[in-house]
């Protein structure tokens, strides 16, 4: 059973890293124009 | 309006109309980009939002405000309330985020405490993986679950009830509930359900949010037709930008040929023609000159004027209409939405239930602690998680269908209302003919038809554009053109004096009048000759109102033009009941007539004098060629040449009214099985949340029966 000191712990690690990613993108304003970043893709980078 | 920032920087926001595809995203950021000391430009598709960031003076906000509608889009000063929307929609992802990372690390746990028992894996280890659940659960309940627990408890201070006060209670019992018997090494621990049962509620909080978001973003300000920009004419002769809003009576204002009058005012320079089809909604541009009075929302056609402002933007002849449109809509507000109404009658019952149940079986000898477990079961699996995404996705999914075929619903409510119209009033200019005359006699031999076609394309009449538009081929170039104000157009060409225009100025006097509009072309000494126009049809309109009729609507036309004019539309139409020379105010009484005697109705028109009947009709449409007053009445704004959707918004309004009540069927059905067994105990918190979510995800499947339904 001690294995589940080990893999609890990781398990709750990946998630929080997760957590700390979905959060990042929500705060970076990600979410925010989704049909936009859609339509972005057509785009060409190097015209301006 | 420019916010300024540390470090030399300046900041604005505003609303740009008319961007839709990429093109007008690259187009709009790199033109900015272009300019000197642009820090920053990013237009927000989905909120129609640009910001931009520069640095050095913020005047310069004018500059970059000029660029943009130089490309062609309209600007407008930025409202704020779409800001807090967005805010809310984020704090609800944030809450689905941290249920879903609860969720996914207790069930890890929950499947090893599911599958064995106490006997093989040891008293401590079940405590251990116990504790574990608490410790990732508690938390992220006290989290995710505020939006719950606040509209709860704002219902509870204002002493009313609503869905959220059963599902609060479920929450914070059933963790109560575990978190005791974990303390006391018991073995009916159910943070995964609590956590389980948030994470899809949320999920139905947040699909409805945005689609209430999606309404509201599609709909501009109600005071869209006066907002935005006018130039003002200082006395030393220097010419300002202001938002509208800031115009007051006795200020000199430019209006350039092409641009709407912002204000109520008279003309003081210049001779014109004046656009007034939104407002009263005639074909034909009016003439005003020196002294005129003219009206805000109206729009210069010919060319520049100088107008004194005599009435303030909040005091014109728009804001009567406007004022008129509120009272409208206040008529309407009482229309309560099916979820609601069910809700209404559900949590009384719900909770009745969960306290019949803990008295009965206290009632009954057992001990409190198991009574009240099943009682949070009861709350649990009676929880209106089917209920609560019955409706939105649904919605969610009828308008991202519907917006695919140039349809946007604005307010989420609009189907369900437009499900239950019993009739239909048609404007006539503009919304069952495409408002723009047609010319009419196609045997006009070109070489009267290319000169006269080609003089019409200086100026910018309803009938010279649409005779311009009837000849194919190159057009010939005057180089001395004059346009007379309320006359017509005159040129010299090979010599020859041509005109075209009216009949007192160019016509044959004596030939007798019809009932169409006319234009009339002369060339040196010949004799004039005439052009006949008319309003045309949209397309599909015959077989689109066929289609409605067969549904069992019944279609009344309605409009301020003249009366033969109308009655030749209704002929043309089909429609048999028909009214003209329709102020506002009596298409506005109309309607209350209709209304007074219970029918159900569906406006559709496009301009600012329908606009109250549109706000205050059951569910109103407008094409998106309307009035920007228009389009903000009314409920659904469609984006075609035909009149073919109304006849797709009303199926679909149908299929997916059909759905809805299928999924509260359904919801109820499993309601009906489940809360006896619930009641009588044979039902743990476990099993309950995980029935609560097979309904949910039941609901959610049929709805995406949308998609395969034909409409």
């Amino acid at each position: 059973m001690s294995v589940l000191l080990y893999i609890i712990p990781l398990a709750l690690f990946l998630g929080l890293f997760w957590l700390a990613g979905f959060i990042w993108s929500l705060k970076t304003g990600q979410y925010e124009d989704l049909e936009g970043a859609a339509r972005r893709i057509f785009l060409d980078e190097d015209d301006h | 309006m420019v916010k300024i920032l540390p470090e030399n920087l300046n900041q604005l926001a505003v609303m740009v109309e008319g961007a839709h595809c990429a093109a007008c995203i690259g187009k709009i950021e790199s033109c900015l980009d272009r300019e000197p000391g642009i820090q920053h430009a990013r237009l927000n598709f989905t909120t129609q939002r640009l910001n931009i960031e520069w640095s050095g003076s913020p005047s310069r906000a004018n500059d970059f405000v000029d660029r943009v509608e130089s490309l062609g889009y309209k600007v407008r000063p930025f409202e704020s309330f779409r800001q807090t929307s967005t805010e809310e929609e984020k704090f609800l992802l944030l809450c689905l985020g941290v249920a879903a990372f609860s969720m996914g690390n207790i069930m890890l746990l929950s499947f090893g405490l599911w599958t064995t028992n106490e006997q093989t894996m040891g008293m401590a280890t079940r405590d251990f993986m116990h504790w574990m659940s608490a410790l990732i659960a508690l938390p992220a309940i006290l989290f995710a679950g505020r939006p719950f627990f606040r509209s709860a408890f704002r219902a509870l201070r204002s002493g009313t009830t609503n869905m959220d006060v059963p599902i609060s209670l479920a929450l914070i019992l059933t963790s109560g509930m575990s978190l005791f018997e974990t303390v006391h090494h018991g073995a009916h621990a159910y943070f995964d359900s609590v956590v389980m049962l948030m994470f899809f509620l949320l999920i139905g909080r947040y699909l409805d949010h945005r689609a209430r978001r999606q309404a509201r973003s599609a709909a501009s300000d109600l005071l869209g037709a006066v907002s935005g920009f006018a130039s003002i004419l200082e006395e030393d002769g220097h010419i300002r930008r202001l938002p509208v809003s800031a115009l007051k009576p006795g200020m000199k204002i430019r209006v350039a040929a092409g641009e709407k009058i912002p204000a109520d005012g008279l003309i003081l320079e210049g001779e014109t023609t004046i656009d007034t089809a939104l407002v009263t909604g005639e074909t034909l541009p009016r003439e005003a000159r020196t002294g005129t009075h003219v009206y805000a929302g109206t729009v210069n056609m010919s060319s520049p004027v100088t107008i004194r402002i005599i009435k303030a933007a909040d005091d014109t002849l728009l804001s009567d209409i406007i004022r008129l449109m509120e009272k409208a809509q206040q008529a309407q507000a009482r229309y309560v939405r099916m979820a609601d109404r069910l809700a209404r009658l559900y949590t009384p019952v719900v909770h009745t239930l969960a306290a019949l149940a803990f008295f009965g079986w206290l009632g009954m000898g057992m001990a409190w602690q198991p009574a009240l477990l099943i009682a949070a079961t009861v709350l649990i699996i009676t929880c209106p998680c089917a209920l609560a995404l019955a409706v939105p996705v649904v919605q969610v999914l009828a308008t991202g269908r519907l917006m695919k075929s140039g349809i946007l619903i604005k307010s989420g409510d609009a189907l369900e209302r437009l499900a239950c119209i019993d009739t239909v009033l048609l404007d006539k200019t503009g919304t069952l003919t495409i408002g723009q005359p047609v010319l009419q006699d196609n045997n006009i031999p070109p070489e009267i038809l290319r000169p006269a076609a080609s003089l019409a394309s200086y100026s910018a009449h309803p009938l010279s554009r649409a005779l311009k538009k009837s000849h194919e081929g190159p057009l010939l170039t005057f180089t001395d053109v004059q346009e007379y104000p309320g006359k017509g157009l005159e040129a010299l060409y090979q010599g020859e004096v041509l005109r075209l225009g009216s009949r007192d100025w160019c016509g044959d006097r004596n030939s007798p009048a019809g009932t169409h509009m006319e234009l009339w072309f002369s060339r040196g000494e010949e004799a004039p000759t005439v052009f006949y126009f008319s309003d045309k049809l949209r397309d599909h309109s015959t077989e689109t109102l066929r289609a409605l009729q067969k549904h069992g609507l019944e279609i009344i036309l309605i409009s301020g033009d003249r009366a033969e004019a109308v009655a030749d539309m209704a002929r043309q139409s089909l429609i048999a009941q028909y009214h003209a020379e329709m102020t506002p105010v009596e298409k506005y009484e109309v309607l209350e007539k209709l209304k007074s005697e219970g029918k159900k109705i569906l406006m559709v028109g496009d301009g600012l004098n329908d606009a109250p009947v549109l706000a205050g009709a059951d569910v109103s449409m407008s094409p998106a060629t309307a009035s920007d007053l228009a389009q903000n009445a009314a409920d659904i704004v469609f984006m075609s040449e035909g009149l073919k959707p109304l006849l797709i918004a009303y199926e679909t309004a149908l299929l997916s009214q059909k759905l809805v009540e299928q999924n509260f069927a359904l919801a109820i059905l499993y309601n009906v099985f489940a809360i006896p067994l619930a009641m009588l105990g044979y039902v743990t918190p476990l099993i309950a949340a995980l029935a609560m979510s097979g309904s949910s995800l039941v609901v959610i499947a049929n709805s995406f029966r949308l998609h395969g339904g034909k409409t």
